[in-house]
């Protein structure tokens, strides 16, 4: 029930995230989640797309640095305290959120979270075990 | 294998006697011919007739790279123009270019010493020599060239630039042998990959490497990426050019000087004084058997030492050690010597950072800062920012523990640091002194 993520190395300059999406939009390309982590000097782009392996040949082309790693994506549902139950099995299990960021589109009437972990198996056999529905890759990619 | 093996394995006693008899007789044609050197040994209150063991060469006065520039364009030549058949000039980065001659006869020396290099480095008769070194003003492209002919070996004289057709070339020629800098060979194996051609299914043998400083993990690195062994070799057109020395195959460790045409010393840089094999300071050179350009105890500015132990490959010369730096690339931040491939061994040590880095120096409120740029690599990302902030924290602490100076480390993108098709920019000083 893995997602793939591909991630982007990105200096702290001026017009390096266009030059990305550029890259992408003329790839035909497009991106169903993004995040971007940033420090003073450099940043990372985590995107979902709709074609990872296309993707990742363009913008290695275009010389960047590019990395893939595998992400959950979690449905929650939108009301209050949606989230919080689903950290809590997850603290609960002892199980580490390393970063979370929004999906864009919605999975029904739930939301969708995509979760980096540092032990994946043991969190999808939690959540699992907690009737919390994860998304596979094929269906998250065609959403 | 060894190309003359009459010259090259030479006992102690008969190559100091060849040295001697070759020295006397350039110091007597430079005093008579030479006008800078018959001033410089007249000062230093010595004549051609002192010169009566090797020893004595230490009575003599260095040359340096500003007394070739003061004597600019030929007035360093000890023949007549009619003789010289050759000018070769290095790059004027500060300043006017320095310039060299070569009779005939020095041009076929010089060939001679191109094809023991290369043999030395595993090429032979029926190699192919890809030569991706310039032709031009530098020696490096036809001095690899004329040893390749004289070798018998077929040389594709590609020179410099062009790398795309380069590795087209190297698909469809087969070559056997590769002749260039360090650094275009890393980015040889790049452009490669980047067209999806991989060296593991081309034929070379033997790299032969030099005219910039590099590691022994770039050694590795090469290796590695381009399936071939990595041969050093050294030479600079004051001296000769490529073939004043070079690796052996064999041992690969540390390059043999050709002593029959080259009396090497090693002196400490600040007073002069001549150091005992195996310590570490700056080359120096005098040629033997030169006719157009003989020079006398010139000062490379490079940093190395002496080794003068026997070699398993048989050869009597004896061998300097990696060159480890410049005289003059010698930064000194906050009081501490730095040289740029300390930098490049901490981070090869370090295995999964990418070689390329650029070190910029500036002075903020009286204080130096030096910040060492480093490319992010496919091996060295990381999605998480505390990894890459973790990897920022390993160099700087690692490059404080090695070389004893901060630096701020600063991730960067790939090919984000310029690097010519030759020599790679390795340093920016900002500094205003």
């Amino acid at each position: 029930m893995r997602v793939e993520q591909i991630s982007v190395f990105l200096e702290n300059k001026a017009g390096r995230l266009s030059e990305v999406t550029g890259i992408l939009a003329e790839a035909g390309i497009n991106i169903r989640a993004l995040s971007l982590a940033d420090t003073s000097d450099f940043g990372i782009l985590r995107l979902i797309v709709n074609d990872n392996a296309k993707a990742v040949e363009v913008l290695k082309q275009h010389g960047f640095t590019v990395g893939k790693t595998d992400v959950v994506a979690v449905e929650v549902d939108d009301r209050p305290g949606g989230l919080h139950r689903i950290l809590q099995i997850l603290y609960r299990a002892n199980v580490n959120v390393e970063y979370m960021y929004a999906f864009v589109q919605q999975s029904g009437n739930n939301a969708v979270i995509i979760f980096r972990f540092d032990s994946l198996d043991e969190a999808v056999k939690v959540l699992a075990e907690n009737g919390v529905k994860v998304i596979a890759g094929e269906q998250l990619y065609a959403m | 294998m060894i190309y003359n093996m009459e010259f090259e394995t030479l006992s102690r006693e008969a190559l100091e006697a060849t040295q001697l008899r070759r020295l006397q007789a350039t110091i007597n044609r430079v005093y008579a011919t030479v006008p800078f050197y018959r001033k410089k040994l007249g000062e230093a209150g010595v004549s051609p007739a002192d010169i009566k063991t090797l020893k004595d060469l230490q009575r003599l006065p260095f040359t340096t790279k500003k007394d070739l520039r003061d004597n600019y364009p030929f007035g360093m030549f000890a023949v007549p123009m009619d003789n010289v058949v050759r000018i070769h000039a290095s790059s004027g980065t500060t300043g006017k270019p320095t310039v060299v001659g070569y009779t005939a006869r020095d041009i076929d020396t010089w060939a001679e010493l191109m094809a023991r290099a290369l043999v030395a480095g595993g090429a032979s008769r029926g190699d192919i020599i890809h030569n991706a070194y310039g032709y031009g003003l530098f020696t490096g492209g036809l001095g690899i060239h004329y040893g390749a002919e004289r070798l018998g070996a077929s040389v594709i004289p590609i020179s410099g630039g062009n790398t795309k057709r380069q590795i087209l070339i190297m698909k469809d020629f087969g070559p056997t042998i590769l002749t260039c800098t360090p650094s275009y060979a890393l980015h040889l194996a790049e452009a490669a990959a980047e067209i999806g051609v991989g060296f593991e299914g081309m034929k070379f043998k033997s790299g032969i490497f030099g005219a910039e400083p590099w590691s022994e993990n770039m050694r590795d690195e090469i290796e590695r990426k381009l399936h071939l062994n990595a041969i050093d070799i050294y030479g600079l057109s004051e001296v000769m050019g490529p073939g004043v020395s070079v690796e052996c195959l064999e041992a690969k460790s540390g390059l043999h000087i050709f002593e029959d045409h080259f009396i090497p010393e090693v002196i400490n840089p600040q007073t002069g004084e001549v150091l005992p094999y195996g310590e570490t300071g700056e080359l120096v050179f005098t040629s033997i058997t030169k006719e157009a350009f003989p020079i006398i105890r010139y000062r490379t500015r490079d940093v190395t030492s002496l080794n003068p132990d026997p070699c398993v490959c048989g050869r009597t010369h004896m061998r300097m050690n990696r060159v480890t730096g410049r005289t003059d690339d010698m930064l000194i931040i906050r009081g501490v010597n730095v040289f740029p491939s300390q930098i490049e061994s901490v981070l090869m040590e370090m295995r999964w950072v990418e070689p390329h880095y650029q070190l910029v120096v500036d002075r903020a409120d009286n204080l130096d800062t030096l910040t060492v740029m480093v490319e992010v690599g496919e091996q060295t990302f990381s999605d998480e920012v505390r990894k890459l902030q973790d990897l920022e924290k390993k160099i700087s602490k690692n490059i404080k523990e090695y070389l004893g100076v901060s630096a701020k480390v600063k991730l960067v993108e790939p090919k984000s640091i310029p690097r010519s098709e030759g020599k790679a920019q390795r340093v920016i000083d900002n500094r205003k002194f």
